[in-house]
């Protein structure tokens, strides 16, 4: 084994390029171990536990770039650095003949009718770039995460002052004048609009707006955290009272993770007054108390959805359990368990959408028993090791621990691909659930990615007497490059039962890995 | 009073800082969109940047 390490100084790439070069000398003949990374102190906690952190790499400053490389021999490494060096090189030419100002403030005298920055820089860096875009009369959208608590605050007070939209941080999807911005699918114009602290749930409900024939004025992403107590809500009350002027607006949408009480009382106050239609789902919110306000209370992201379209069309919004015939599913699901060996018993839920995520555990928390995750709802349910399943377990698979050095799992699928093989292998895994995120910003064919994944684990299960369910919806439309129609089609040839909302396959899930135990809670007591 | 206050009447004109994924994909959806080539300032030194932030009175 050879370990060589070089530190390139003065030599920035963004870390999506760098990830994706990472990842590309990683899969070459003879490299065990690649890390090409810029020297921040989290790159150098990776180095370290990848134990390619030698002093150099320790000393060099974030503008510095590390290739760290462990090969078992010479030219393996030799080849590997002519790869990176082809790559990065690639990239530069890529650049040439464009004209790329090295400032904000370059880059608004080149574009002096500029009115949207996009920034996905590291943390700090983020918001200070932010800072001084807004104090220039930008609006922006900032996908970057790890900006303080405070700063976001002084941020969006600022654009408040300067009658700008501040959406993030760490917001992942926008969609602004039928613009996608960042990951976003592709959904008709129309006349709903929506505010979300919930990226991929802002995903799901844009998609079923689409799908069921209606579309989408304004989509403004806020960021996680922007109901907390500390941030108070000032971009969900600004976004709505701008959906509240906009003309196109018809009716309006607001989806957070359960906000603070305060602020929640601050938002459906707000919501109250509006004159225009209002659907909240604060995931597993209190549905009476947005009733009392006048609002309409959804408990998923599919209700919601499908709430806002019946409202446009004047009919009563009503809960959706399944689409298809209650029968056909519980004959369906029985299809499914009756092929199961004593031993399973357990859903493995493997998400990369972290909305998508959260709504599968307040779906599954009182339908299962034993549910552990990484990212718990309550104590009781963490697992000790985010890599091994316990009991009915699902995970969040873009949570920090998991994702620290690598793209996000709607990028790369290898993470999970490897985590459906693994489960698989378990005797006790009944069902695995997916979510599968099309759209701009994910994997351009993850049905690629997934087959072969879900094949060998179908396989190895066979192999040893067992059958293996796997359940997937996909967020995504006809719209999407992916080919939503073929990503279908695709994950059923592989055996996927694939179902329209996020929410009926958690169901289907648990109904199924139950062994249909779970049937009376679903249908009498509507969970 | 700015222009941009009113950005859902405007036609959206970027500037992205960071990933150039996404100057790709406003480009796709035929946005003006300019790419910065972005690096960390003060070399990256985050006590030094705070040093020159005091200074310039940001």
């Amino acid at each position: 084994m050879v370990m060589r390490i070089l530190v390139r100084a003065d030599t920035y790439y963004d870390s999506v390029i760098l990830m994706r070069i990472s990842n590309a000398i990683a899969d070459l003949d003879g490299i065990l171990q690649a890390a090409v990374v810029m020297a921040t102190a989290t790159n150098k906690v990776l180095l370290e536990n990848l134990d390619l952190l030698i002093e150099e790499a320790e000393a060099a400053s974030p503008n510095d770039l590390v290739i760290a490389l462990d090969a078992k021999d010479d030219a393996s490494i030799d080849a590997a650095l002519l790869e990176v060096d082809r790559l990065l090189t690639a990239r530069d030419e890529r650049a040439e003949g464009e004209v790329f100002p090295k400032t904000l403030n370059s880059a608004i005298r080149a574009m002096p009718d500029a009115n949207l920055v996009m920034i996905s820089v590291p943390g700090h860096f983020a918001a200070r770039e932010a800072k001084k875009a807004l104090k220039r009369g930008l609006n922006v959208f900032m996908f970057s995460s790890n900006v303080s608590i405070e700063d976001e605050v002084e941020l969006k007070q600022l654009a408040l002052e300067k009658g700008l939209l501040m959406m993030g941080p760490d917001c992942g999807t926008a969609i602004i004048n039928n613009i996608i911005l960042g990951f976003g699918n592709a959904v008709n114009p129309g006349t709903i609009g929506i505010v979300a602290a919930a990226g991929t749930g802002l995903q799901q409900v844009s998609t079923i707006i689409h799908s069921e024939g209606h579309g989408v004025s304004q989509a403004i992403g806020i960021g996680g955290n922007d109901l907390s107590k500390e941030v108070g809500g000032i971009m969900m009350l600004e976004g709505l009272r701008r959906l509240e002027q906009d003309d196109s607006t018809k009716g309006i949408v607001l989806v957070s993770k359960p906000p603070n009480q305060v602020v929640s009382d601050k938002v459906l106050a707000a919501a109250s007054q509006s004159s225009k239609p209002i659907v909240v789902n604060f995931l597993g919110g209190n549905l009476d108390e947005i009733k009392s306000k006048g609002c309409v209370g959804a408990a998923t992201l599919e209700d919601t959805a499908k709430a806002i379209c019946a409202i446009m069309k004047n009919k009563e919004p009503l809960p959706i359990i399944f689409d298809a015939d209650h029968g056909d599913v519980v004959s369906l699901a029985k299809k499914e368990y009756s092929n199961f060996s004593n031993e399973q018993q357990y859903v493995r839920g493997l998400y990369t959408g972290g909305t998508l995520y959260y709504e599968a555990m307040l779906l599954l928390t009182p339908l299962l028993s034993d549910l552990y995750s990484n990212a718990p709802l309550t104590s009781k349910q963490k697992l000790e090791d985010a890599n091994v399943s316990v009991g009915n377990t699902c995970v969040d698979l873009g949570s920090e621990e998991l994702t620290m050095g690598r793209p996000h799992p709607m990028i790369d699928y290898r993470l999970r691909s490897q985590r459906i093989v693994q489960e698989g292998v378990i005797s006790e895994t009944a069902v695995i659930l997916l979510d599968v995120v099309l759209g701009l910003g994910s994997h351009d064919d993850p049905a690629s990615e997934l087959i072969p994944a879900i094949t060998e684990a179908k396989n190895e299960a066979k192999k040893n007497g067992r059958y293996l369910s796997v359940i997937a919806s996909i967020v995504g439309t006809s719209l999407d490059h992916q080919d939503l129609q073929k990503q279908r089609d695709a994950l059923e040839d592989a055996g996927v039962i694939v179902m329209p909302s996020n929410a009926q396959a958690v169901r289907l899930a648990a109904l199924i890995a139950t062994k249909g135990s779970a049937q009376d809670m679903l249908f009498e007591e509507g969970l | 009073m700015t222009d941009n206050q009113n950005i859902f009447e405007k036609e959206l004109k970027v500037i992205n800082i960071g990933i150039d994924t996404f100057t790709t994909d406003l480009k796709t959806q035929e946005v003006e969109v300019i790419h910065v080539d972005w690096h960390p300032p003060a070399g990256g030194d985050l006590d030094m940047l705070k040093l020159l932030e005091k200074l310039q009175g940001d």
